[in-house]
């Protein structure tokens, strides 16, 4: 039962994010608060390795550990989006623990647990290795929530986290076990073969839905993510909103394309949450002035964008090839451009994250223009203006929905683009367009911030101008996921 | 090179200026005024070369550039001019320094990114005018709302920023509906490329009813219709007008009315119209009641107008009713006016703006009644205001005139009713042009504040002058231009054709073959490389077997 090389080599990411985990919990206390600069080198250089090493899985593609995870495109796709999300958290993340006086070593060893976690859930293809790898990275995500532990708000994040995660986890679990009961197997290939009783299996399956649609704020499960996302320290926030996102809906979609049983069943339920969650997070974005709470909900109106893509590649077998390439795509791009709005705010925020209303931004393009063209790009991203990635993620779920004839769905996240547009733009209008009301800080961009902010928006311009590469291989990615 | 990117030429000088505006110091503002006037008039310069280049008696486009941009779907860089889109982008050029210069001396804060904005804006119109391919006609088509979001909203008036939300919003939604429609029409052809399209439906390869329900070529083209009848603005979208007009400052309203208006009655001509021609004749009535609605209504609320600068813009609500009424009238003559009155109305009208403008700076209000007897103190802003008013109401021998007449002359013939209350709009122009000139410029001076005003300085008769030479040009040479519109607009008219049998193919098969193939295995940046490679299968060619 040694792991072959094959194995080892096919979960080369979460090998390098474990290991550079435990060495800096190994490491840290014995060096002092001065040489936290080493640490952050070190751990820069850690997410860099990993996010390399996913250059293994993608040459060796292939089943490991006897059919529990593959490594296939699909795999190496969203370990590539979850990995440049946690690299990105990482290099932006120092300034920040700086200035609120928090220790550095222990936010990037969870950090780097909690995409391990991640990672595995992308790459399973076991129900109970994916419940191994959603607990991994949950746990790791609590603690991160309430790393400011002296501020209520985030221990409130991470209390209600823990809270509704466990009962997501709780239905996930109970679901993989009537799936064991209906099938005799928690392998997604040989669900189909082994299956005896075929209304248990669609309970089971149900339940398995429901914990991951908790994990990706699917309406009606959306509630703690206001909350959760606003509680929580910004730069853990960036990391909640997009990382773990993409991991449920790998598993989500890896079932989905997996099982025969799963599909037909359940997409008008896929539908209907679709449309939900785009109105629920867009219509509670509208009314919000303080800007963390408002990106918070923003996201679950993309959760509700990328249920669309879902819901067509669930629709038909057409469907659902072009359906599984745009809700990758649109996962590589909501990332980038979630992570660089959160950076810009994390540090636009100031001491204590005390400036995160819309009145604190007023002014800010006459006194930071950089950072507010910055974050002006990626709040028209997220608003889905062209030669932004966000506007090609939008296309393509439109051309997806559209394929499988979901014309009322796609005029649905028309109207909502619409409604996105207009407290996006109030942002903007706040910068651009008003008077200062606050002294802003005049130190210098921290340098982690800059090189973050020029890599978001450079990657949010590439995917908007020329997304062929991306999306061939995301396309690539659908074909060869069965 | 240039000969044959020219086009692209066009498009991109000004995003190059824009691009080194932003290189220079922010506070530098002769160096930047000089530099985007300097790129905006060889812009100008750049396309007159158009017109010996432009085959007249043509009908397809001209001057085309076609290059793959993104594989999946295939999406084209296609770009070309016809007898539609030539004038129009001259208008757009020709405009854009008159915006610059009108100001040069009002815009003191935030010049740089002032002067960014309108160079873009530029870009993004001309690129609308010239885009072939459907995804990319809408990638400019949204661009271009962000610099005039910003001119409206960072260089505007008191309520700046509501107007320019409401101008973002209106737009927004229409143009949203717009892609959809653009992707319904993609899953039905298989392909975004105008021309493409265009054949495959005219020879019937592929029929719209057949692929999507009875319905489909009427939902599609109120996708597209609402869009471009938002930024017409057709009654009863205009509400966003007014607004926008108002609080944008001079250069805002000078683009917003003498270009931008435009982009909307040009998709019509280049989309509705031969694209979906049995739903656009299906709606032609309730369409050409709207225009007529527009044109009465425009003219009665400019009629009551306190503010000169709203009174110019209803007026535009007004003089678009007509343009809207030409094309759905689908006949040569009203066609062919409706395109003149686009023009037209781009000169005219910016040019009255521009005289408002040049009153605001100086003494900063709108407002009619602060006026009386301006002909005193500024005899020359005041003959030039009299030129543009006449030009505006239609006067013959000056620009308005020759599109009126030829819409009237072309409604008149196929809906005589339609025409009669058209032709009470051409009265009502009239009415409030001279009425309003009569209450700011005649009689005495009747506010002291008034008295020492100066008249206009050398800047600004020298744009003046240039707008009355292009007005009196446009009156009395106006074969010049008609001649190379003319065969477009046939080809337009006869676009709307269809065969009577259909033997539709869906073009755009389902299933897998849609992607890219490429065998398993294979290292992923590679693959990739390789998968960009792989043509996708030729839609068209599938829509023909």
């Amino acid at each position: 039962m040694f792991p072959s090389p094959n194995d080892l080599m096919r979960i080369a990411p979460e090998l390098v994010l474990c290991a550079a985990g435990i060495l800096i919990m190994v490491i840290e206390p014995f060096t002092g608060h001065a040489a936290r600069r080493v640490i952050d080198a070190f751990a820069a250089l850690a997410g860099a390795t990993a996010l390399a090493a996913i250059w293994l899985p993608a040459h060796h593609t292939g089943a490991a550990f006897s059919n529990l995870m593959q490594a296939d495109h699909f795999s190496v796709f969203l370990h590539a989006v979850i990995g440049a999300a946690a690299f990105l958290v990482i290099l932006a993340a120092p300034s920040y623990l700086d200035r609120e006086g928090l220790p550095h070593g222990e936010f990037f060893a969870l950090i780097f647990f909690a995409a391990a976690g991640m990672g595995v859930l992308a790459s399973a293809q076991d129900l109970v290795t994916a419940f191994v790898g959603l607990e991994v990275s949950s746990i790791a995500s609590y603690i991160l929530a309430s790393y400011r532990r002296d501020s209520p708000r985030s221990n409130e994040a991470s209390l209600k986290y823990f809270l509704l995660g466990s009962f997501a986890t709780a239905f996930f679990l109970y679901g993989v076990a009537l799936v064991y009961g209906a099938s005799g197997t928690t392998i997604l290939p040989r669900i189909d073969a082994g299956v005896t009783e075929p209304t248990l299996l669609a309970l089971g399956l149900a339940l398995v839905f429901v914990g991951l649609a908790f994990k990706v704020a699917a309406v009606p499960f959306q509630l703690w993510t206001p909350d959760v996302y606003e509680g929580a320290p910004t730069p853990v926030t960036s990391l909640l909103a997009t990382a773990p996102k993409a991991a449920a809906f790998a598993l989500f979609l890896r079932t989905y394309a997996t099982v025969q049983h799963a599909s037909n069943v359940w997409f008008w339920g896929l539908w209907v949450s679709a449309a939900l969650t785009m109105f629920a997070g867009n219509l509670m974005a509208v009314v919000q002035t303080n800007v963390k709470r408002m990106l918070a909900y923003s996201s679950v109106a993309h959760a509700g964008y990328i249920l669309v893509g879902f819901a067509a590649a669930a629709k038909s077998t057409a469907g659902s090839k072009l359906g599984i390439a745009a809700v990758l795509f649109y996962l590589a791009a909501y990332a980038l451009m979630k992570v660089g709005a959160f950076t810009a705010l994390a540090w636009l925020a100031g001491p204590g994250e005390r400036h995160l209303g819309l009145d604190d931004f007023a002014g800010l393009a006459a006194k930071r223009p950089v950072a507010a063209a910055c974050f002006s790009l990626f709040l028209l991203s997220l608003l889905g203006l062209p030669v932004t990635a966000g506007f090609l993620g939008k296309f393509y779920i439109f051309d997806a929905a559209l394929h499988s004839s979901f014309i009322w769905l796609a005029i649905l996240l028309a109207i909502n683009s619409v409604i996105g547009a207009y407290y996006y733009l109030r942002v903007i209008v706040a910068m651009y367009m008003r008077e200062a009301k606050r002294e802003f800080p005049m130190e210098r961009v921290p340098a982690g911030v800059f090189v973050v902010l020029t890599l978001a928006s450079a990657g949010i311009l590439y995917l908007g101008l020329f997304p062929s590469r991306v999306m061939s291989f995301a396309a690539q990615a659908a074909l060869l996921l069965k | 090179m240039i000969q044959n990117h020219f086009l692209s030429v066009l498009i991109f000088l000004p995003l190059l200026g824009a691009a080194a505006l932003l290189i220079l110091r922010g506070d530098d503002h002769v160096w930047i005024r000089r530099l985007a006037i300097t790129v905006s008039l060889s812009e100008f310069a750049l396309s007159l070369f158009l017109i010996p280049k432009f085959e007249s008696a043509l009908s397809g486009y001209q001057l085309e550039e076609l290059h793959s941009w993104i594989s999946f779907p295939p999406i084209g860089y296609h770009i070309g001019v016809d007898g539609i889109s030539l004038f129009l982008v001259l208008l757009t050029t020709l405009l854009t320094p008159v915006a610059m210069l009108a100001s040069w001396k009002s815009i003191n804060e935030r010049v740089k990114g002032f002067f960014v904005s309108l160079l873009v804006l530029e870009a993004g119109v001309i690129g609308v005018f010239l885009s072939l391919d459907l995804f990319l006609f809408f990638v400019f088509w949204e661009v271009m709302l962000i610099p005039m979001y910003f001119l409206i909203g960072i260089w505007g008036h008191e309520r700046r920023i509501y107007a320019a939300v409401k101008f973002i919003l209106y737009t927004m939604l229409g143009s949203i509906l717009m892609l959809v429609g653009i992707l319904w029409l993609f899953n039905v052809t298989g392909t975004f490329d105008l021309p493409a399209i265009q054949s495959l439906l005219q020879s019937g390869r592929v029929s719209l009813s057949q692929h999507g329900g009875p319905y489909s070529e009427l939902l599609l083209f109120g996708a597209f219709f609402l869009a471009f009848a938002i930024k017409v603005p057709l009654f009863p979208f205009h509400t966003w007008l007014p607004d926008a007009h108002t609080e944008a400052p001079t250069a805002g309203s000078i683009m917003l009315a003498g270009v931008l208006l435009k982009m909307g009655t040009y998709g019509m001509l280049r989309f509705c119209l031969p694209l979906f021609p049995n739903a656009a004749r299906t709606m032609a009535p309730t369409i050409a009641v709207l225009a007529i609605i527009g044109i009465l209504y425009g003219a009665l609320v400019s009629l009551v107008q306190t503010d000169m600068k709203r009174l110019v813009a209803y007026s535009s609500v007004s003089h678009l009713g007509f343009v809207v009424l030409g094309i759905f009238v689908f006949s040569p003559a009203a066609m062919q006016g409706a395109l003149y009155q686009m023009l037209a109305h781009g000169i005219s009208t910016g040019a009255l703006f521009l005289l408002v403008g040049m009153i605001y700076d100086r003494r900063h209000t709108h407002q009619i009644a602060e006026f009386g007897g301006l002909a005193t103190p500024m005899p020359v802003l005041a003959a030039f205001f009299l030129f543009v008013s006449f030009a505006s109401a239609g006067l013959p021998m000056l620009n308005g005139f020759v599109g009126e007449f030829l819409i009237l002359n072309g409604t008149f013939e196929h809906h005589t009713g339609w025409a009669v209350f058209a032709a009470i709009g051409v009265i009502f122009s009239a009415l409030y042009l001279l009425w309003v000139y009569q209450r700011t410029f005649f009689g005495e001076v009747t506010n002291e504040k008034n008295r020492a005003l100066p008249d206009a300085n050398v800047r600004e008769r020298g744009m003046l002058w240039a707008m009355a030479a292009v007005i009196l040009f446009m009156g009395v040479g106006s074969t010049l231009i008609t001649q190379r519109t003319e065969p477009s607009v046939l080809q337009v008219l006869d676009q709307m054709h269809r065969p009577e049998k259909t033997q539709p193919v869906n073009a755009r098969t389902d299933g897998p073959e849609d992607f890219p193939i490429i065998t398993p295995g294979l290292s992923p940046d590679k693959s990739a490389e390789d998968a960009v490679q792989v043509k996708l299968p030729a839609k068209k060619a599938k829509g023909s077997r």
